[in-house]
């Protein structure tokens, strides 16, 4: 197990990268704590593959330092950094039984052939493929692959690191849930470091503790899945977690008022700056629809079951709100900002209120 | 399953049958034809029976030419795979390597072999051959007309040079389609150069290499034109194989008899080891 320093990583694939367009991963720096479940959260294309990638040691970062409990481990290889890593699409050795490809990074390693049958045998208790150990991998189906793949993930005891890329794209939405409290539960047990990529926010929330949002080749907020959800400090992570997303409306603001339109909203506080473009972000689940506020007009209802999504045009704008199932939408709708739920963003980036 | 079972469709497949019956069935007959039978000329025959196939495989010669077939067979493929798939593993898999690494693997597959044949025929020449004669200038006494060593040396690296890059490029093939995953997972495992070859590159090249032996082995027991240029057969019958011995039979002697009653052996030889080989190898593929 080890504490992750990644130190003001950038990543280019071009030989010459000259503005910061040409990076895939602008800037990072940040610290995996040792034993912590981090989610590295993004749309595609927003470099979390490659920063995990450089934390594995399969790209060399083209700038910035990488250090393992403090040593630096930036030049060395994959191999020597003892990382193990999960990838998106099964990679299983088809020739080999399923015991011997969960055996096969302890072989490579040296480690006694007694050790090996033992931490197998455990490892196949774990991903429940006991019954099929001397079964030749290759006929197996795509999720029982996968959990190969983990498993030769987990098998190694000393690793500095899990990490995984996606790794329950190919999984049966069903399976998923399974292996996901599989994985939370070894992480409680053995306090590995785990690093876990996925565009997928559930995934992400549940999990990871910290969670951290990535968005073109940067980092924009790390936290917990609460802070994420009521002070996404960027209005990126408004939009991309949370369904639907945050809805952000511009606003003009004069102390502790925002003017939307011809509509006045009350705020909670005194933003600390408002230069640029202000924006107001709130959560639909805290627009309250009823008789009283803004005047709206109704767009859409959906009913997705526990709830109902209402999208509505306020002063032009889409917003969308979240009422409960068995409420109903009033004859003349208006809405309400609940205050607690209101945040102010300055070109794209939350100001602080003070009172 | 309850299949509807219609007779009808047997006519879908009749022009195909029709189609190979004229260009495989009704010649394969004739040779049957012949080889029944014995000619003095004039068009007039003679029933014969088994006599042309009891002559041959009572007689030395043909056994000869099938020894030396199969030793050479062996000796091309025990040269031409591992030589190969190393060639295939040391190719680019990407960038500007890579069209003209297949260029210079597809040259000696485009030329017209009896061209091929002539080349070294050239090639070998020890009075004006730039290998021949180089070789002898340096001390080495080569003289592929004179010595059937040096003439075996010749047609085997003559093929090794025209046929490697067929199993190269069908390596390549079969390795190009390996996912980088594949290469990280490894590295993640620690696996060395070898358990990257031994339990990744090879298990995907397995189903390509299994067709480059086949179509190697088959290519080189039918081996004739390219010997047939160089040393004809010789020196004395060093290098005459089954092809080359049948072709002189048939039209240098005009024993059309004998001919097709070792043509007949001949492809029935051929069928037999392409169905053992085949088998052995898909066998063992399913087994693993």
């Amino acid at each position: 197990m080890a504490r992750i320093d990644v130190n003001h990583v950038r990543h280019s694939y071009l030989p010459n990268p000259r503005t910061d367009a040409d990076f895939a991963l602008r800037e990072v720096h940040h610290t995996f704590e040792d034993g912590g479940a981090y989610a590295l959260l993004g749309p595609s294309g927003c470099g979390k593959t490659t920063l995990l990638n450089i934390i594995s040691g399969l790209l060399h970062p083209s700038h910035g330092q990488l250090l393992f409990n403090g040593r630096d481990v930036t030049n060395l290889s994959t191999q020597e950094r003892n990382i193990a890593q999960v990838f998106q699409f099964p990679v299983i050795y088809d020739t080999m039984t399923v015991y011997d490809n969960l055996a096969f990074p302890l072989r490579n390693r040296g480690v006694p052939e007694a050790d090996v049958d033992r931490k197998v045998r455990e490892t196949l208790e774990m991903i429940d493929l006991a019954s099929w150990a001397k079964k030749k991998a290759r006929g197996l189906t795509a999720d029982q692959k996968q959990k190969i793949s983990l498993g030769r993930g987990l098998v190694r005891s000393d690793v500095n690191a899990i990490l995984f890329d996606e790794p329950l794209t190919v999984i049966d939405p069903h399976m998923k849930w399974v292996l996901r409290s599989q994985l939370k539960q070894l992480h409680r047990r053995f306090g590995y470091t785990m690093v876990y990529v996925t565009h997928d926010q559930t995934e992400a929330l549940t999990f990871a503790d910290q969670v951290v949002v990535m968005y073109d080749g940067g980092i924009v907020q790390i936290g917990t899945p609460a802070e994420l959800f009521e002070r996404p400090r960027h209005t990126f992570v408004g939009y991309f977690i949370g369904s639907p997303g945050m809805n952000v409306v511009p606003v003009a603001i004069e102390g502790r008022t925002a003017t939307l339109g011809s509509q006045r909203i009350e705020l909670p506080g005194v933003p600390k700056a408002s230069a640029g473009a202000v924006e107001l972000g709130i959560r639909p689940e805290y627009v309250r629809l009823g008789s009283d506020g803004m005047a709206v007009s109704i767009t859409k209802v959906e009913d997705v079951g526990r709830h109902k999504v209402v999208r509505a045009k306020l002063e032009g704008r889409e917003i969308a709100a979240v009422i409960g199932e068995d409420e109903t939408v009033p004859a003349e709708p208006k809405v309400r900002f609940d205050p607690a739920g209101i945040n102010i963003y300055a070109d794209s980036w939350r100001v602080e209120m003070g009172a | 399953m309850d299949k509807t079972w219609n007779n009808k469709a047997w006519f879908l497949v009749l022009p195909v049958l029709v189609l190979v019956a004229f260009t495989a069935v009704v010649p394969l007959m004739t040779v049957v034809n012949y080889s029944v039978q014995d000619t003095f000329g004039n068009n007039v025959f003679f029933w014969a029976g088994t006599e042309w196939f009891e002559e041959l495989l009572s007689s030395s010669r043909f056994w000869e030419a099938m020894v030396r077939n199969l030793v050479f067979s062996f000796i091309i493929l025990a040269i031409e795979v591992p030589l190969g798939i190393f060639i295939a593993l040391n190719m680019p898999k990407k960038g500007w390597g890579v069209p003209v690494c297949l260029v210079l693997m597809s040259l000696p597959l485009l030329i017209p072999w009896n061209v091929v044949g002539t080349i070294w025929q050239v090639f070998g020449r020890s009075d004006i051959g730039l290998m021949g004669y180089y070789l002898n200038a340096i001390g080495i006494d080569y003289n592929y007309v004179q010595d059937p060593f040096d003439a075996w040396v010749t047609i085997i690296v003559m093929d090794v040079w025209h046929w490697t890059s067929l199993v190269v490029l069908l390596c390549y093939a079969g390795l190009v389609s390996i996912p980088d995953a594949f290469y990280q997972a490894a590295k993640i495992d620690g696996a060395s150069r070898w358990a990257v070859f031994r339990y990744i590159q090879l298990p995907k090249m397995q189903r390509v290499l299994l067709i480059a032996v086949l179509l190697r082995f088959m290519d080189s027991f039918m081996i004739y034109t390219e010997p047939f240029v160089v040393t004809g057969g010789g020196p004395g019958n060093s290098t005459t194989f089954l092809s080359i011995d049948l072709v002189k039979t048939a039209l240098g002697q005009f024993d059309l008899g004998p001919a097709a009653a070792m043509s007949l052996v001949y492809f029935l030889i051929i069928l037999l080891l392409s169905w053992v080989f085949y088998t052995v190898m898909t066998n063992y593929d399913a087994e693993r």
